[in-house]
């Protein structure tokens, strides 16, 4: 059986997998990181969405054994180490952008990648063709959109809180 | 207490407790829990629509590596257990009951939809599972297949049941034909309307998912799974299906990823993984894979109408004829029965005072997935109906669509209105929705926005649907009356800790609407507690009293009433042990839930929250011959009638003509929900329900071929709404109360899928209106616009 050795959230990690085995199977299954969804088979929800490298990736079309040597960040790591929730997730708290939550982490992971890339700055519209590979069922968008647009000013450095921003 | 906190209570924008966990991947949903020693499962699927089955060989797949044990119908026949049973009882014109054929947990000698389960293979991992069921060989008599309504109707239509002779499950109606035929050979002009409301599959992001397990010492079964309603679960499967007794059953709904109504009913796989879990001797967990989802879980919708409207010259509605048929799939879902009859053709008054109505509904059954309940359930399919046939009669009568609906809405003074299909609304106030809407729409203002576009070379139109819903199925005799085999009440119980933190047990479940964050409100408001120390607590048959659980708009008027009815005893209770520590009169103490006192009135002496909480449970100095010791109170309440929420709707398209695209440019909702409890989470339950809305009107659409094939079974065929498909959502609200809760809630879950879909197919009509389009069905596809616009196809 294949091994793979990567980064997962900072801890190194060597697993068995099947040559067949996906980066979320292993994700959830061998490391119990349960945050990572599964919510189609055709890799067209994005609840699966996880950073490889620093790069927003569909860990369902993502084969385990090609991670080897990679750096993974899943939802549960992207919070600082002592709790402090990242701005996206105060942004998606402070404008209700979640209801059931099942598509939340891979929503979130996308949505800090969208705005990392884009240093100048993202329009609704933008943010909204950006989120092209997430559903969501509950929201509308409406509010995803909105606390992305308030994240964004946060993680630029044009606001100091996702709060300030709000309502 | 602290007096200077701030009010956490009622109408405050809470942010929700529960997202701390959902935004740091540690919410717990059922694919996400591990049982010791688990197996894991697949189903095998019929591959065709219609089929006899001369015989399953799992020799092969027994031998694959890991498999631990092959189940097929023959095996679940020979157990003589029951089939899924219909949870509620239409009867004909005639008064004769419905037909009820059975519904096999696993196929046995015939399957009548592609997805079917004929066999469950048990293994060590599902990708053994998966394998060895591949190597499953079924031998099938493909049998001809009828996917479509009017073809199962047909008399030379393939017959799916033995007890359902022509296809037909019920032939059902409502009304009084009489008045209404006398009022149309009277009328000034009468309009007439054929629509079909288009089948949805409902894809909640969750996927379905179920792990059956037996403790062979305690003879006890757990049931994990992806549910709305886990008590239901527990007496459907046990009493009708498992004859397994409550007591020896738990039914767990933990995190639920979305519902929409599709985790209402009671699947075949929950049956199975835990009727084959003792016979495993390990834990059996199902995950669906999306595939599955949309060719297992119960589709929405799906009807076919002729609606004849008789006006008088003034515009006045004088009576509507409605006929319906509505598809019910292969077999009979849990609630599918009672959608196309108590769930819409009772709506069909709408907002408006027409004297005379008369409905016929038939159901049939197809070779297609089963039919039930999604998001409004009927309210829709009668909303549709109704606000596309008032449109088009406003433009064959020439009167104005917003005038048109003004002449005829009930008014205020109107309540308690008497509809002539059976409800009673308690409350509304239509002329104020819709001055509301119009107003930050800017009706007004539209026609010089239709200018502007038309110099862009756009086609822009507005459209407007003002609606009504009922929620909070109820009382329970009425509803039982009507066939339901189930109360419809719902049980609350407030557990007040010695320390004076609060656990609130409710048998509603939260799949997204922020129950734990309402429901902590309502204690805060009502007996003074932190939000901060008061929990909320679902989804477990073993913690929770009884429930009925979460559809149809019920959790706050039905679910909330029953947690301030048990608020009222622990208050009542509290004033006792307050009364008997302050040595006054039960009488003379007051409760100031913003004080978080009790005190005897017109003194200054008290007792604070936290002292009451104690002295009941040390119960050193209390009345002990008079008052049990405690603070914990359940209470069932059943509702008195259903709540009537209602408002208007007005969506705003743009329409490119070279393209055929439907572009959103604003949707304005302005609904009577009744009291709001947070604005936060009722804002984002209407944007959600509109989305879902939009998506029915102009992107989705679940297609058959005529052989049963289901030709849109992905998200790569099957259009959900993305983010760049949907406008910002203007949301506001305005409240009349309901008059008969405790809380004058009404119900917000469904009022954004119900009022939307005819608001945006009228304002794409209004923009195609140079093009002879008198009606479109849905959904509004860039194909069927440009075949419109430039070969004048594929419209009325």
């Amino acid at each position: 059986m294949p091994q793979v050795t990567l980064s997962v959230n900072g801890k190194q990690h060597t697993v068995d997998v099947e040559g067949r085995t996906l980066l979320v199977e292993l994700l959830r299954e061998k490391l119990r990181l349960t945050g990572t969804h599964v919510g189609c088979d055709t890799s067209q929800c994005g609840a699966c969405v996880v950073h490889i490298d620093g790069h927003s990736v569909k860990s369902c079309t993502t084969l385990a054994v090609a991670c080897q040597g990679a750096a993974v960040t899943t939802i549960e790591g992207l919070a600082k180490a002592d709790g402090t929730l990242h701005p996206m997730q105060e942004a998606f708290r402070e404008y209700h952008a979640l209801q059931c939550g099942f598509c939340t982490p891979g929503m979130v992971m996308s949505a800090v990648d969208m705005v990392a890339k884009n240093p100048q700055g993202l329009s609704e519209k933008e943010i909204r063709e950006g989120l092209e590979g997430n559903l969501c069922r509950c929201t509308g968008y409406h509010n995803i959109v909105k606390a992305i647009a308030a994240a964004q000013d946060v993680m630029h450095g044009k606001r100091s809180t996702v709060a300030a921003a709000a309502e | 207490m602290n007096a200077v906190a701030p009010f956490e209570g009622i109408g405050v924008r809470m942010r929700r407790k529960e997202d701390l966990r959902f935004l740091s991947g540690k919410g717990s949903y059922t694919d996400d829990l591990s049982r010791p020693n688990q197996t894991h499962c697949v189903f095998l699927r019929s591959p065709h629509a219609h089929a006899a089955i001369r015989s399953v060989d799992t020799r092969a797949a027994a031998a694959m590596p890991g498999v631990v044990r092959i189940f097929t119908g023959a095996d679940y026949a020979a157990d003589s257990l029951g089939g899924v049973p219909c949870g509620w009882l239409i009867h004909n014109k005639d008064g004769s009951p419905m037909n009820e054929p059975p519904h096999p947990v696993l196929a046995h000698g015939k399957v009548r939809y592609v997805g079917d389960a004929v066999a469950m293979v048990v293994a060590e991992t599902c990708e053994q599972a998966r394998d060895a069921a591949e190597k499953i060989v079924v031998d099938y008599d493909v049998l001809p297949a009828v996917a479509g309504i009017n073809e199962a109707l047909a008399a030379s239509a393939p017959q799916l049941h033995e007890a359902a002779p022509r296809n037909i499950c019920y032939d059902w109606h409502i009304g009084e034909k009489g008045p209404v035929d006398a009022a149309f050979a009277a009328a000034h002009k009468i309009v007439s309307l054929d629509l079909t409301n288009n089948r949805l599959i409902p894809n909640a992001m969750e996927p379905r998912a179920a792990i059956g397990e037996y403790d062979a010492h305690s003879g006890e079964y757990t049931l994990h799974t992806t549910s709305q309603n886990p008590h239901v679960i527990r007496l459907l499967m046990g009493a009708f299906v498992l004859n397994i007794p409550e007591h020896k059953l738990r039914i767990v709904a933990p995190d639920v990823g979305g519902g929409f109504g599709s985790k209402i009913f009671h699947y075949i796989e929950e049956a199975a993984v835990t009727w084959a879990a003792p016979k495993v001797g390990r834990p059996i967990k199902w995950t669906a894979d999306r595939t599955e989802a949309f060719m297992t879980d119960a589709h929405g919708r799906d009807h076919i109408s002729t609606a004849k409207l008789a006006l008088d010259a003034q515009g006045k509605f004088l009576a509507l004829h409605v006929q319906t048929k509505a598809n019910m799939g292969a077999y009979l879902s849990t609630f599918a029965t009672s959608v196309p009859t108590y769930l819409y053709a009772t709506l069909l008054a709408g907002t408006y005072t027409t004297p005379a109505i008369y409905a016929e509904v038939t159901s049939v059954f197809t070779n297609t997935v089963p039919v039930d309940a999604y998001r409004g359930a009927g309210r829709p399919e009668a909303t549709f109906l109704l606000e596309r046939l008032v449109d088009v009669a406003a433009r064959e009568t020439g009167i104005d669509r917003v005038e048109i609906r003004r002449r005829n809405f009930i008014k205020p003074d109107q309540f308690p209105y008497q509809t002539p299909v059976a409800l009673q609304y308690d409350s509304g106030d239509y002329f104020s929705t819709l001055d509301a809407a119009l107003a930050t729409a800017d009706w007004a203002g539209f026609e010089a926005r239709r200018k502007e576009a038309a110099g862009r070379g756009k086609l822009r139109g507005i459209g407007i649907s003002t609606y009504l819903e009922a929620c909070g199925i109820a009382p329970s005799a009425v509803a039982g009356a009507l066939g339901a085999r189930a109360g419809l009440y719902e049980v609350g119980a407030i557990r007040v800790h010695p320390t004076g933190s609060v656990t609130v047990l409710t048998g509603t479940h939260s799949h997204g609407q922020g129950h734990e964050t309402t429901f902590a409100q309502l204690v805060a408001d009502q007996l003074g507690v932190p939000f901060d120390k008061v929990d909320v607590v679902h989804g477990d048959t073993a913690k929770i009293p009884f429930g009925m659980g979460t559809y149809g708009s019920r959790s706050l008027p039905v679910g909330g009433s029953a947690l301030v009815k048990a608020m009222d005893k622990i208050i009542a209770k509290a004033k006792r042990i307050a009364a008997h520590l302050l040595e006054a009169d039960v009488a003379d103490i007051e409760f100031d839930p913003r004080a978080g006192a009790f005190k005897v009135a017109g003194t200054d002496r008290s007792k604070s929250w936290g002292e009451i909480a104690l002295t009941a449970y040390v119960p050193h100095n209390y009345p002990i011959d008079e008052i049990e010791p405690g603070l914990d109170e359940t209470a069932f309440y059943d509702p008195k009638n259903f709540t009537f929420p209602g408002g208007c709707h007005i969506a705003e398209v743009e329409i490119d003509p070279d393209t055929g695209h439907v572009a959103m440019v604003n949707f304005t909702a302005v609904d009577d929900v009744g009291r709001v409890i947070n604005p936060m989470i009722v804002e984002g339950q209407v944007q959600g329900g509109v989305a879902q809305g939009i998506g029915q009107a102009l992107l989705e659409a679940c297609v058959y071929d005529a052989q049963g094939q289901l030709l849109s079974g992905s998200m790569m065929d099957y259009t959900m709404p993305r983010a760049d498909d949907l406008a910002p959502v203007s949301v506001a609200t305005h409240t009349t109360l309901c008059t008969h809760n405790p809380l004058g809630v009404k119900g917000c879950g469904e009022v954004g899928a119900i009022g939307s879909p005819p608001a945006v197919i009228n304002a794409v009509v209004d923009a195609l209106r140079d093009h002879g389009v008198r009606h479109l069905d849905m959904p509004a596809t860039p194909a069927k616009i440009w075949s419109i616009i430039h070969t004048r196809m594929g419209a009325e």
